[in-house]
């Protein structure tokens, strides 16, 4: 396993609470891991990414510049990273908030309706994790137990409806 | 042991407690803010004091008083605030007080930036502060080696009675990784023979104090420190050395930018190019034994650092200017890639 993953959306759209279920999902398996966000002014409204590194080696630079894994939730996300995939990459991107699609032939794109889906399955907040779920499908990463056990450690006790949510949705994103 | 994913910031924090730190002054600074924060909630119910002092100068001083009454205090800021608490720490030094102090430094000069950098390791190594003085400088590359390097740091502190920083970086403190913290047993050395803890009108007290106006007695204060360094020298180095025996080119890295030279020194190794890596754990004392090992087989050096190349001075003073060492970096806040890193390696003609 050695996936350089880049999450990246505006702020608020749960980039970092995706790109953290996956470091805890590594942690569960007892992988290698790292997680980096962007940090200062543009956390605040602007554009936001992180950085997860998920390995059976230890982790050299927790910097993602050249993702196997890029999940994009907006338009300038998109524009920004989709051509800094490494060839033979998988891209997922939240095809209701971003029209383009990508031209490149050396990378697997997928494209989810994923804001549209929230809202149709009344998941508020839950696109990032409908992204998720089609992302855990295409490449084999995690389980829905491992999943399970990791929302188990993130969700505070007082907020475990949160728990069966956030599962939710990730079937939803494993389904399209 | 269970692992927890924490961020360096925090898990420099949760360090800093278990090991018996019961003060922590500070102000708040991007990319340290964590830090301050995790103390300011927990701080209190581990039967600590959590102070956010009016200004830098103000915490360093705070931590002053706390570590002359014999307790195990720290304060922690970013690259500008640490400039702000240079007197402080002069001060400390010049009053033989152990405490910790960590700087999660970012570009500079100035108010500079908020990214990472490494441009404070003249400062941290060289200078920080008026006057004839060292403090004990660790350099983590890792969130666990933040923990393990923070009670450390207080330990050596007190067994030397001196200042002891922590030098990190945004990125460290930023990240998260899995980390685990081991039963710390905190022994607190008996510090009664200097503490000025209330003498009670059962001792004659223990004056706290740097000022020297006769110079025979100021430089004998200093002699006498220098003595320790001495010590402190031969014992306390510390370091990282990967690949280097066969190594025909060593890269010298520190901290974050180590884990970027690491995954360089593997793509060339993949590529057949005889390359190693030399990482100093502590920069003051520099490990100068461990790098002379490490480049013994070796016909060039190359350091890397978050800076125009500060380190770079020490390796080449420890190898005498036998060897020729090369600079690549990257700085104001720029991370520099492992393809950069590798680039520089195939530059420099590295031998199969």
């Amino acid at each position: 396993m050695n996936y350089n993953i880049l999450l990246a959306g505006f702020g608020g759209q749960g980039v970092l609470f995706a790109g953290k279920l996956l470091a805890y999902c590594a942690l569960m398996e007892n992988k290698e891991v790292s997680w980096l966000p962007s940090y200062g002014p543009e956390m605040r409204g602007g554009t936001c990414n992180c950085s997860v590194c998920i390995s059976d080696e230890p982790i050299g630079s927790p910097l993602v510049t050249e993702p196997n894994v890029f999940v994009a939730l907006n338009q300038p996300s998109f524009d920004k990273f989709i051509g800094k995939v490494k060839a033979d990459g998988k891209a997922f991107v939240d095809s209701t908030l971003v029209e383009s699609v990508s031209d490149r032939k050396d990378i697997d794109c997928y494209y989810v309706q994923a804001t549209q889906l929230e809202t149709e399955n009344e998941l508020p907040k839950g696109a990032n994790i409908i992204l998720l779920g089609k992302v855990l499908e295409a490449t084999g990463m995690f389980s829905d137990e491992t999943v399970r056990k990791a929302l188990e450690k993130i969700v505070p006790a007082s907020k475990g409806w949160l728990i069966e949510n956030n599962l939710k949705a990730i079937g939803i994103g494993r389904a399209q | 042991m269970e692992k927890n994913l924490m961020k360096g910031n925090e898990a420099l924090a949760e360090a800093a407690m278990r090991a018996g730190c019961k003060c922590f002054f500070g102000y708040p600074i991007t990319p340290q803010t964590e830090l301050a924060a995790y103390m300011a909630k927990n701080m209190q119910k581990n039967g600590g004091v959590f102070l956010q002092a009016e200004s830098e100068i103000a915490a360093i001083n705070m931590v002053l008083g706390a570590a002359s009454t014999g307790v195990r205090a720290m304060t922690s800021s970013s690259s500008p605030g640490i400039s702000l608490k240079s007197e402080g720490i002069s001060y400390i030094a010049g009053s033989d007080l152990p405490c910790v102090i960590i700087n999660v430094e970012r570009g500079g000069p100035g108010l500079g930036g908020i990214q990472p950098s490494q441009a404070d390791y003249w400062q941290a190594t060289k200078g920080l502060g008026h006057g004839d003085f060292h403090l004990l400088v660790f350099a983590p590359a890792s969130v666990q080696e933040m923990v393990d390097m923070v009670v450390k740091a207080f330990n050596k502190a007190d067994e030397y009675r001196m200042p002891a920083m922590i030098l990190a970086d945004g990125l460290l403190g930023q990240m998260m990784e899995p980390v685990s913290f081991p039963e710390i047993a905190v022994e607190m050395p008996d510090k009664s023979s200097w503490a000025a803890d209330g003498h009670k009108n059962k001792r004659a007290h223990h004056i706290i104090n740097s000022l020297y106006l006769t110079p025979e007695e100021l430089e004998k204060t200093v002699v006498d420190r220098y003595a320790k360094y001495d010590i402190i020298k031969d014992k306390e180095t510390d370091a990282e050395l990967y690949l280097t025996d066969d190594a025909d080119i060593v890269v010298c890295a520190f901290g974050a930018t180590a884990r970027v030279v690491k995954s360089a020194v593997n793509e060339a190794r993949e590529q057949g190019i005889k390359v190693g890596m030399f990482r100093p754990k502590t920069l003051w004392p520099f490990p100068e034994k461990e790098v002379q090992k490490a480049c013994a087989n070796a016909s060039k050096v190359l350091s890397v650092e978050m800076s125009m190349g500060q380190m770079i001075d020490d390796i080449k003073l420890a190898l005498s200017c036998a060897k020729p060492v090369e600079f690549f970096g990257r700085t104001g806040g720029v991370i520099p890639t492992p393809a950069e890193v590798l680039e520089k390696i195939k530059a420099m003609g590295g031998n199969n």
